[in-house]
């Protein structure tokens, strides 16, 4: 099964500025999104019966410090009624901001709080944005790149 | 940005507000999860969560570890069921690779992940019953957990940390000994479970405790990214060994027990069906076992058995290379989940090339499912908080990673 291909298909044709590169990688499908239309991207991939994608799996982040911009947003996306999954992405800079995808699924509540826990980006609009697993007085962010791996 | 607030001070509209501390340390919050509650008389108010006192930093090692050395870490991940961590991340490193492993290790992978389904379901309905006050439940599980406990130790070597599979296979073959002795579990165990039921399914006291307390809709669980039984009991019908099958699940029957209330004793009746579908999958594994090798022949993964290392050279560096440096991951992303006993577990992998991954994400299902728990308890009696943390069988290993 080619997760998330047709659905990618129907988002570059709703969305054609949308979205700004997509591809693969063992038949997992992936696109980059526009920062500024995440959130419609997003309501329509739930909504719209032809993606239905009810289900957020997942938000993190990849830190690419060489890059313009920095910070990588990942979000797995879920549907149960058609058994598919699409990989979103999108760029944005050191500390984001970034909408937040709470309004549509509850599950970016503490997946978001990680994201900024450990990499610092500002999700705007999130209702409790804290360290989660950190303790509140941390001032490090431990999963961007300049943390150091090991003390030598 | 507006900032939830986290007390609910005295006011007229709450005049007898009282906040108070549950955890991290208290027994019946299986681990270390700090709850504050905020009651107005038995009744909860509100309930904020608090999550991270056994992170470990796992993601970030990680990165500097080859994919080799992080099997060890996933058995501390969920460690009430390791064997399935074990294999859930060995498949995630795999499909990355684009490994497939033979017919036999398939199978004894199922027998793994089955087998941690049915101790993790036994800790959780002993520490259950316990919570609520049942407490003769815990010592019929607890005996039997031990039984399960000696396979696991016959198996791996280790009873908790069992890291026994390997990219590319498992770290060595079930032997005939052990499989009569997983003959005799699977032929066994079903009586154990109507003998835990016998002591509850119709438990006067049991149902009070259990039903109609903590309900959660499915349209909020999915909201929520809840999964595994806790999702199923709401009647949502979704399993990764159904909906997306690996080691070969596609080849067994068995059904996906669902509830249709969403509350605690849903949660119980679901788990509980689970622990006899999962002796159904074992009863077929041993069954349909092939004969073969357990992993693949591919010395430049996969170390090369003991005595090619003895005889070769160039076996011998295969074995040096793998150990000391690992071996290279193409570079690319892959996100792999299975059906872990609380959930979908998932992997996701970004890889640059090399030894290590770049970026090492864990989806873990107790995460997600705790964070339900305001939900479950809100509007609620403070004595039901222990019986809906219990139900949602959290293991704090996994949530905070």
């Amino acid at each position: 099964m080619a997760d998330g291909e047709r659905a990618i298909e129907l988002l570059r044709a709703k969305f054609p500025q949308g979205v700004i590169s997509a591809g693969s990688y063992r038949d997992q499908h992936w696109a980059e999104i526009r920062v500024e239309r995440l959130l419609d991207v997003c309501r329509w991939l739930k909504e719209d019966p032809e993606t239905s994608y009810e289900f957020l799996t997942d938000v993190t982040a990849v830190h690419w410090p060489d890059d313009s911009e920095v910070m990588e947003v990942v979000y797995h996306l879920f549907s149960l009624s058609r058994n598919d999954r699409v990989r979103l992405k999108l760029r944005t800079g050191d500390r984001g901001p970034v909408p937040s995808l709470n309004g549509l699924w509850d599950s970016a509540n503490w997946n978001e709080r990680e994201a900024y826990d450990m990499f610092g980006i500002v999700f705007e609009g999130h209702p409790d944005l804290r360290r989660i697993l950190m303790p509140d007085e941390y001032t490090d962010r431990p999963l961007r790149k300049e943390f150091p791996l090991y003390r030598g | 940005m507006m900032m939830q607030q986290h007390t609910i001070e005295r006011s007229d509209e709450h005049p007898d507000i009282i906040t108070i501390n549950m955890g991290p340390s208290h027994p019946a919050t299986h681990g270390v999860l700090r709850i504050v509650l905020h009651l107005d008389g038995e009744r909860v108010v509100k309930a904020v969560p608090h999550v991270g006192y056994l992170h470990r930093g796992m993601e970030k090692l990680a990165e500097n570890r080859t994919y080799l050395q992080f099997i060890p870490y996933t058995d501390r991940m969920d460690y009430l069921g390791p064997l399935a961590s074990n294999v859930g991340f060995a498949l995630a490193v795999e499909e990355l690779l684009g490994v497939q492993v033979p017919a036999r290790c398939e199978v004894v992978r199922v027998m793994c992940c089955e087998l941690a389904r049915i101790g993790a379901h036994m800790l959780w309905l002993g520490t259950h019953a316990l919570d609520v006050g049942a407490a003769t439940v815990f010592f019929h599980t607890f005996r039997d957990r031990e039984w399960h406990y000696d396979l696991v130790e016959d198996l791996t070597g280790a009873r908790l940390t069992t890291s026994y599979t390997r990219v590319g296979g498992v770290v060595h073959d079930v032997t005939r000994d052990w499989l009569k002795k997983l003959r005799e579990f699977v032929d066994l165990f079903p009586g154990r479970v109507d003998e835990y039921e016998s002591l509850l399914t119709k438990n006067t006291i049991w149902l009070m405790r259990t039903q109609g307390v903590g309900v959660i809709t499915a349209e909020q669980a999915i909201s929520y990214g809840m999964t595994g039984p806790s999702l199923r009991a709401t009647g949502v019908e979704f399993d990764l060994r159904k909906a997306r099958p690996y080691s070969g699940y596609e080849n067994y029957d068995f059904d996906l027990p669902t509830g249709s209330r969403g509350d605690v004793y849903d949660r119980y009746l679901v788990r509980i069906e689970e622990m006899r579908q999962s002796t159904r999958i074992l009863d077929q594994a041993l069954e349909n076992l092939p004969e073969g090798p357990v992993n693949i022949d591919d010395p430049k993964i996969f170390i090369p058995p003991k005595k090619r290392v003895l005889t070769s050279m160039e076996e011998l560096i295969h074995q040096f290379m793998i150990v000391t440096e690992g071996f290279d991951c193409p570079a690319g992303e892959i996100y792999h989940s299975t059906e872990v006993p609380k959930g979908e577990l998932g992997f996701y992998i970004v890889s640059t090339g090399g030894k290590s991954p770049y970026r090492l994400r864990i989806r873990s299902p107790s995460f997600n499912n705790i964070a339900t728990l305001p939900v479950l308890v809100e509007g609620g009696l403070v004595a039901d908080v222990v019986a809906n943390i219990a139900s949602l069988d959290p293991v704090m290993g996994e949530v905070d990673r």
